[in-house]
């Protein structure tokens, strides 16, 4: 059984200018002590989809439909506080994208990692200092940092107490929402590394979500590949790097300017994504696809598992 | 995709020990204890030239001062000191005596020249932005965006003539058909449109010299290849050259024939950029291009190793001697006291180092 199961998840936002349908139908799974990379472009509804899980979807929007199995479990039927209490944080926990701006310029780093110990395990605050203490130690972070404040840290330093953050409780599924945006080159990897330490010495199982399918292959285990709100394809890193299946996957991976091997011609999708308040009909994709055909307009691929572990939903791919 | 045969062009522009800093304020206690004034040392003597018809890449991260150098070009900062030679074109006749192509070997210094003159010159140097959200004001539609320059550089005589130059551009950067986007305004176009909005702003007044500020760093990935495919198309059609900055070291091997490498303030090496992305020779390039994931997950989980340590130093008080030495992992003692000259290692492959300094 897997640790964590979304199925035909739905979350719209309900703005004025109608619905907007950011996830729609969703089906996700994540095994333990395994690294999960969804990719997308912006507007795909990755990041709604990490905050689906956690259950923090800013509003206008709402889950509408679907479920999310944690262990099992149906965390979608829990009320606000048992979430709050057992799930959030403690089981699920998430490095939020722009992390650096979320910490209060207000408290020292210290005192904001301790409130996770004070509130959620009733420490004192000794107590929940020398565990902040050991935690900035695990990031890479000097412990006597505890006191700095927020401004005193580089963009890095400041991910890193993020990360920090995220893993006080020692949860058992890390989101990392664009974790290193806005970050140097050389900062990135570092904090790949460190995502790296903590998958495998903790064994905890990380979704990593990002626009960037290079550092997905960092890390990541399987990958899905998100387009206008669906998953259109999924499978191992292996099956997905090598041996891509849906057309909007294989442009994405050919549109990567590559810093070693052969020089090919980079391809590119032509158009742009589509409006998610009035989706295309069909598959969501055919209006920018080049092997679009009259099928694809009107219904909706299926689901097709074409090798072992590896899906995709394109008509191309379904026997008819 | 590029290849060498600009090497034997001639020279476009030359920058010489160009320093551009900006004083940061004082406080009254600063005023009080005289404290001497501080500055943000953006570009602190940088050496290069682009040769004519070739695409030159500055690259680094953020900070170190490529974007600054690129402003400072086209006139929009004022350098502290130093020197940028342009070779105007023919033209261009009404430059003063003494400024024009007859003097100094055929260029002028972009630095001396007083604003009017400069205005004149910016019509042949034109700037693509990096963000077609906040570069194009979104009150104004296509049409007004593009006739402004025609209009500053008294281009086209009658609004008819304009109206066919902005639908001609329009049409060249591939917004067909024109009627169709000449009355809508920004906000009414995605991303990628956008950005060719500002390619063709760009484009209006027939530079030859066009710099392209990361012009694809804030699009979507599936749209990147398309613009950098147009930038490419435009130069052969209008034999332009551009000076391409971006962070993004695979890309700039793609697109341009030589690259420089920028830390904080300086260029530390320079060379072709098959030369230089394939045999770097500075500490820094190399942990640069250690660090940059690829899309192969063959290398999943292996921790990277980073040569270098800890973070870029503030422009404010930049480092002793080799400016990269607190986090250079073969610094000596010599690299601490004194800074590194721009050595020649093999042909047309420089760069600022000790380590390749014969004593």
């Amino acid at each position: 059984m897997s640790l964590l199961e979304v199925r035909d998840l739905k979350t719209y936002f309900f703005t004025q200018r109608g619905v907007v349908r950011a996830v729609d139908g969703v089906n996700l799974s994540l095994n333990e002590r395994e690294a999960l990379g969804v990719a997308g472009e912006s507007g795909s509804g990755k990041s709604t989809l990490a905050f689906s899980i956690i259950r923090l979807v800013p509003p206008p929007g709402k889950i509408v439909g679907g479920k999310i199995l944690f262990q099992g479990r149906d965390i979608l039927e829990l009320d606000e506080e048992t979430f709050r209490r057992e799930i959030r944080w403690k089981n699920i926990s998430m490095i939020f994208q722009g992390a650096m701006n979320s910490l209060n310029p207000m408290y020292t780093i210290g005192d904001q990692l301790a409130e996770i110990f004070i509130i959620h395990k009733n420490y004192d605050k000794k107590e929940a200092l020398e565990e902040a203490k050991k935690l900035l130690e695990v990031v890479g972070i000097d412990p006597n940092r505890v006191r700095s404040y927020p401004h005193e840290l580089s963009g890095g330093m400041k991910q890193r107490v993020m990360i920090a953050m995220a893993l006080a409780l020692r949860p058992k599924v890390l989101i990392a929402d664009e974790p290193t945006t806005a970050l140097d080159v050389v900062v990135q990897a570092q904090i790949m590394n460190l995502l790296k330490r903590i998958k495998l010495e903790y064994g905890t199982s990380v979704i990593l979500i990002t626009h960037d399918l290079s550092l997905i292959a960092e890390i990541a285990d399987r990958v899905a590949i998100m387009y206008a709100g669906k998953v259109v394809e999924q499978g191992l890193s292996e099956q997905v790097y090598e041996n891509p299946a849906h057309p909007y996957t294989k442009a994405l991976l050919g549109s990567i300017p590559r810093l070693h091997g052969e020089l090919k011609e980079l391809t590119f999708i032509p158009g742009a994504p589509p409006d998610l308040s009035n989706p295309p009909s069909g598959c969501r994709f055919h209006p920018r696809c080049p092997y679009a055909f009259e099928l694809c307009k009107s219904e909706e691929p299926p689901i097709v598992e074409i090798e072992g572990g590896h899906f995709v939903s394109c008509w191309l791919y379904a026997k008819r | 995709m590029m290849q060498d045969s600009v090497s034997e062009a001639r020279d476009l522009l030359v920058v010489k020990d160009l320093r551009v800093w900006f004083p940061l304020r004082r406080s009254i206690t600063d005023l009080i204890y005289r404290r001497p004034r501080l500055f943000v040392k953006a570009v602190d003597g940088v050496t290069f030239s682009v040769k004519e018809g070739e695409i030159f890449a500055l690259a680094g991260e953020s900070g170190c001062g490529k974007t600054t150098l690129g402003k400072t070009i086209i006139g929009l900062h004022k350098p502290t000191s130093g020197s940028i030679l342009y070779r105007p074109s023919s033209k261009l006749s009404n430059l003063p005596e003494g400024m024009g192509a007859g003097a100094n070997d055929g260029f002028v210094n972009i630095v001396a020249l007083p604003d009017a003159v400069l205005r004149s010159l910016r019509k042949e140097i034109q700037m693509v932005w990096q963000d077609p959200y906040g570069s194009l004001n979104p009150r104004r539609t296509i049409l007004e965006l593009l006739m402004e320059p025609l209009e500053i550089h008294q281009i086209g005589q009658t609004f008819s003539e304009r109206y066919e130059l902005v639908s001609k551009i329009l049409e060249i950067v591939k917004l067909t058909p024109p009627e169709e986007f000449i009355n809508r305004y920004p906000h009414m176009l995605s991303g990628g449109q956008r950005q060719r909005v500002v390619i063709a702003r760009a484009l209006i007044t027939q530079p030859r010299l066009v710099i392209a500020d990361e012009p694809v760093s804030m699009l979507d990935v599936s749209i990147r290849a398309e613009i950098l495919q147009l930038l490419l198309s435009l130069k052969a059609r209008f034999n332009l050259t551009y000076i391409f900055i971006t962070h993004d070291l695979a890309l700039a091997r793609y697109i341009s024939n030589r690259i420089a490498i920028m830390y904080l303030g300086k260029i530390v090496e320079l060379g072709r950029v098959h030369d230089v992305l394939s045999e770097p020779l500075h500490p820094y390039t190399r942990a640069l291009i250690e660090a940059i994931p690829e899309p192969d997950p063959k290398r999943r989980l292996v921790l990277r190793e980073i040569p270098i340590k800890g973070e870029v130093p503030s422009p404010i008080n930049v480092p002793s001697g080799c400016r990269f030495h607190p986090r250079c992992p073969y610094a000596f003692e010599l690299c601490k006291s004194e800074e590194p000259p721009m050595l020649e290692v093999s042909p047309e492959h420089y760069v600022a180092c000790w380590l390749y300094a014969k004593r």
